[in-house]
């Protein structure tokens, strides 16, 4: 029987031994992936016995979240506090017990935490929690321009939509503002208050950062796309004249412009954009095809999440959509590439990405990688990580960004972008009215970037959007624009 | 040293790592060692010291590990208890030391010649299968959880399913011990008792829902059923039994089925239909709930744990984030704050408690008491492998206890049963002729 019982002893033995490995799977390998689950209550509530990094803008410095402590059962627990309430909520977004979080409070959990980094920042941890004091987590110094935060807030209003501004230069994000916006310190103890905020549209929504997660018609502000990759195509100039008949025949259907009253007549592609005359962008769509017109969009970022710091569920992918999916067309006959052009066709884009567009224009071509953390900061002081501009790709080449910046600067000097012109600077822009179909329900735009001069690079790029105008984007975000702008623009010129 | 001498070292040794728990237990609570936990440090050293003055005299001869890694499984359950509610450490201790009680008592009472169970084997055998059955009798059983797994007598409460797998253990060892020749020629005739036995666990599954302690005592008769025939052929064809019986049983029981619904996919990406609510939840809210924050539980851990008295087990506002925690789940709660080592550390106890107890088995002279002795061990491996797999998603969850660390009286009361017949077995065996 003997033999038998070292048998069952080896069975018995293996029966632990799996409880071993089974262990060590979930407390090492397996553990990072449950840290990261949103119902994971237990890491959740764990992290708030760690006194957790601040969250500050850039300019002017202040503080946009910071810890509030409180003794509970003996232990120091940290709660989030965000003195800027409502302005900078869906950036910075929002720490809680019961709700999870969101913005840079979900994404740069592990540094507020203090959880990655380093070697030192571990050992610090480390000796931390030995002594038995609360641990610190890394500091974030975002690059958000609080001055030109609330003045976008301020001209939103009751509007819901979006403003996303950023330095082309560098890419680092200065403005990323959604209406209708919510107070972040409400989320944990009266969400019902959030949840019965209202604005200009229903559902309001308040949670959905608009500014990267808020899909829209492009309208006219597509134009910018199609106008270089007609140049890149070398078919096309500037000085390419069209016969402007008032409409174009796509698949049989006239398509008209937006003012049908009055056709321009013989007309430049330069003037075309400045004017934004639907049936020659339709005709240059056409002729080059949809195919190309994506690549071209390709180019400037369209079809991938944006870059950006915060959570990749609060940044949307440009592109066609069809049923709610990114859809890429195989054949050209797959979309319709005349109405396309001109910014129709199902295809959908965020505030971001429409900046990202101007942005690159206005500094010959090269589109950055946008950012909104400059930098993270150890609790001994030591930079843990600063951001640095990163080229993503040359979207268009130096002579076509030249020549479309040209067309824009146009738009905002004499045609349809004439409001969001600013004495001393040269800016240049295009205007966007996507029609829903609903009479004054149209969703507006206008997209911008600002220089010093027409020879030097631009120093801002600007996106705005509205839901249900009954305006035109020249009208109604075309103000926004130069608003905010100018609330950035000076606070620079102070700071050079 | 002698065996007497390891044992009072293992003794004091339990002891040092039972105060150090409970003093960074409190430490960890109020920054100071308060009373309490000096005096449960105290009394747990003294009561362990009284049982090794009585197994010096009652059963000299017996192995010198099994006391007291049997007391360093009961720091770590007294420590956990402690942590997580000092009322229930209490009761804990409490029944700790009738445990104790119950060991020194059965020393005294079988300590001349324990193989007089041997002749009550039938008895033991009807007493399992009617301690099995007795919660689902009406007017005695609770159900708990979904699971009948409790009996109310007037004050007294107890899970039987414990103690029947004990008196099972005691029957089979009499059983095979006798009949064991011929089983192992196969005559079919032979095999009733057996497949009653087998009748009786598919019985339990479907009368109590208790997937754990069907698996647990299935096992058990396996594996003695194999100690004793050497037919591997038989724990194949019991486990394909099992397994097709279970199968039947999935289908035709929700409960069961959910266990394995649950083991085989805890989150979902879609609500799923919540029997809880009859909402459509994701099912990590729901059915999943319990395994899957008793994951986050353990993956909090990492490798060094948080430290006594600082992991996470309550919400800020006070509210139990891990269901069952001191029962069911209480490997998760020493997995958080004791880390990979500590869990690491108790699995080892364990281990070394299964081959203590294998050793024993291989010691003894007569077939009662070699299928006793391996019977009693690997049911404690098996119960520790079910529970603790279950917590840690190797099999379905199922709620029974972890032998000697889990808070529960009848628990730790059977395990302590179970420990003095492994010391009078020893005993006998390392005695001199």
């Amino acid at each position: 029987m003997n033999a038998r019982i070292v048998r069952l002893t080896y069975v018995a033995t293996a029966l632990i031994f799996v409880l071993v490995v089974m262990t060590t799977y979930w407390q090492t390998w397996a553990a990072p992936g449950l840290a990261d689950r949103q119902d994971n209550s237990v890491k959740r509530v764990a992290e708030f016995t760690i006194d957790r990094g601040l969250i500050f803008s850039f300019e002017p410095r202040k503080r946009l979240a910071r810890n509030r402590e409180r003794e509970i059962d003996g232990k120091t627990l940290f709660f989030r506090r965000y003195p800027q309430g409502a302005l900078t909520a869906h950036v910075v977004g929002y720490s809680t017990v019961g709700r999870s979080r969101t913005g840079l409070e979900r994404s740069l959990n592990d540094y507020l935490t203090g959880a990655t980094g380093n070697l030192s920042t571990l050992v610090d941890k480390a000796l931390d929690e030995l002594r038995g004091r609360p641990v610190q987590g890394n500091d974030v110094v975002t690059t958000l321009d609080l001055e030109g935060q609330q003045v976008a807030m301020d001209e939103l209003g009751t509007r819901c939509g979006a403003v996303f501004a950023f330095d082309p230069r560098t890419g680092n994000v200065l403005v990323m503002a959604s209406s209708p916006s919510f107070d972040p310190n409400l989320v944990e103890e009266s969400f019902e208050r959030i949840s019965r905020i209202t604005a200009d549209c229903r559902p309001a929504a308040p949670l959905v950062n608009r500014a990267s997660d808020g899909l829209y018609v492009p309208g006219s502000t597509f134009k910018v796309i199609t106008a270089s990759a007609a140049l890149e195509s070398k078919e096309f100039t500037p000085d390419s004249t069209f016969v402007d008949p008032g409409y174009c025949t796509v698949y049989g259907k006239r398509v008209n412009n937006f003012d049908t009253s009055s056709p321009f007549g013989t007309i430049t592609l330069e003037n075309a954009l400045a004017y934004s005359v639907n049936s020659v962008f339709c005709n240059v769509g056409l002729k080059l095809g949809a195919k190309a017109i994506l690549a071209q969009a390709r180019r400037f970022g369209f079809y991938v999440r944006p870059p950006l710091e915060t959570p990749v569920d609060e940044r949307a992918p440009s592109g066609l959509y069809r049923n709610g999916e990114l859809y890429v067309p195989a054949h050209d006959s797959d979309v319709d590439a005349g109405r396309m052009a001109f910014g129709q066709e199902r295809m959908l884009v965020t505030a971001q990405q429409m900046a990202m567009v101007a942005g690159a224009i206005g500094v010959r071509g090269r589109l950055m990688e946008t950012q909104v953390v400059d930098r993270i900061v150890a609790p001994n002081g030591r930079v843990v990580t600063r951001s640095r501009p990163t080229l993503v790709r040359r979207a268009v080449s130096k002579e076509t960004a030249q020549a479309v910046a040209r067309m824009m600067r146009l738009a905002v000097e004499r045609g349809t972008g004439t409001a969001a012109q600013i004495p001393g600077y040269s800016v240049g822009g295009k205007t966007g009215t996507g029609e829903t179909g609903i009479p004054g329900s149209n969703t507006t735009w206008f997209i911008a970037f600002a220089s010093r001069d027409e020879e030097s690079p631009a120093e801002l790029a600007i996106a705005v959007v509205l839901e249900r105008q009954s305006g035109t984007g020249g009208t109604t975000a075309a103000p926004i624009a130069r608003a905010v702008m100018e609330a950035i623009l000076s606070s620079t010129r102070e700071n050079p | 040293m002698s065996a007497r001498s390891r044992e009072l070292v293992g003794i004091v040794v339990a002891g040092l790592i039972a105060g150090a728990a409970l003093a960074s237990v409190a430490i960890a609570r109020d920054a100071e060692v308060s009373a309490g936990a000096a005096t449960y440090g105290a009394l747990f050293l003294g009561l362990y010291l009284a049982a090794h003055v009585v197994v010096r005299r009652t059963v000299p001869f017996a192995d010198g590990a099994l006391l007291p890694l049997a007391a360093v499984l009961t720091a770590f359950g007294l420590a956990l208890n402690y942590r997580l509610d000092p009322d229930d450490a209490a009761r804990q201790a409490l029944w700790v030391v009738i445990g104790v009680g119950v060991l020194v008592g059965t020393l005294i009472v079988l300590r001349h010649d324990y193989r007089v169970l041997e002749s009550y084997r039938y008895l033991f055998g009807v007493a399992a299968v009617v301690l099995l059955l007795l919660p689902s009798v009406p007017g005695l059983g609770e159900r708990v959880n979904g699971v009948r797994l409790w009996v109310h007598v007037g004050p007294l409460q107890f899970q039987p399913g414990e103690l029947a797998k004990l008196c099972l253990i005691v029957f089979l060892a009499g059983y095979l011990r006798e009949k064991r020749e011929v089983l192992a020629q196969g005559r079919l005739k032979d095999f009733g008792p057996l497949l009653a036995i087998w009748g009786a666990a598919m019985l339990v599954i479907v009368q109590t829902n208790d997937l754990g302690s069907a698996l647990l005592v299935f096992g058990i008769f396996l594996a003695m059923l194999y100690a004793a025939t050497g037919r591997a052929l038989y724990v194949g064809a019991g486990l394909a039994l099992f397994v097709a019986g279970a199968a039947v049983l999935y289908d035709a029981l929700d409960r069961v089925r959910e266990r394995v619904t649950v083991w085989l996919h805890p989150w979902t990406d879609e609500p799923v239909y919540c029997a809880l609510n009859g909402r459509l939840e994701l099912r990590q809210d729901c059915a999943s709930y319990q395994l899957v924050k008793s994951l986050y539980s353990i993956a909090n851990g990492g490798f060094g744990g948080t430290g006594l008295g600082r992991g996470t087990f309550t919400s800020t506002d006070g509210s139990e984030l891990i269901p069952y925690l001191r029962t069911d789940f209480i490997y998760s709660a020493i997995a958080q704050e004791l880390g990979l080592i500590g869990a690491a550390g108790l699995l080892l106890c364990c281990l070394l408690f299964v081959v203590r107890g294998m050793r024993v088995a291989l010691r003894a002279e007569d077939g009662f008491s070699k299928l006793l002795a391996a019977g009693l061990t690997f049911g404690f491996a098996l119960q520790t492998f079910v529970i603790v797999g279950g917590v840690l998603r190797a099999v379905p969850l199922t709620g029974i206890t972890l032998p000697f660390v889990s808070y529960g009286g009848t628990s730790i009361v059977v395990n302590f049963l179970l420990l003095a017949l492994l010391l009078l077995v020893s005993n006998r065996a390392n005695a001199p002729r």
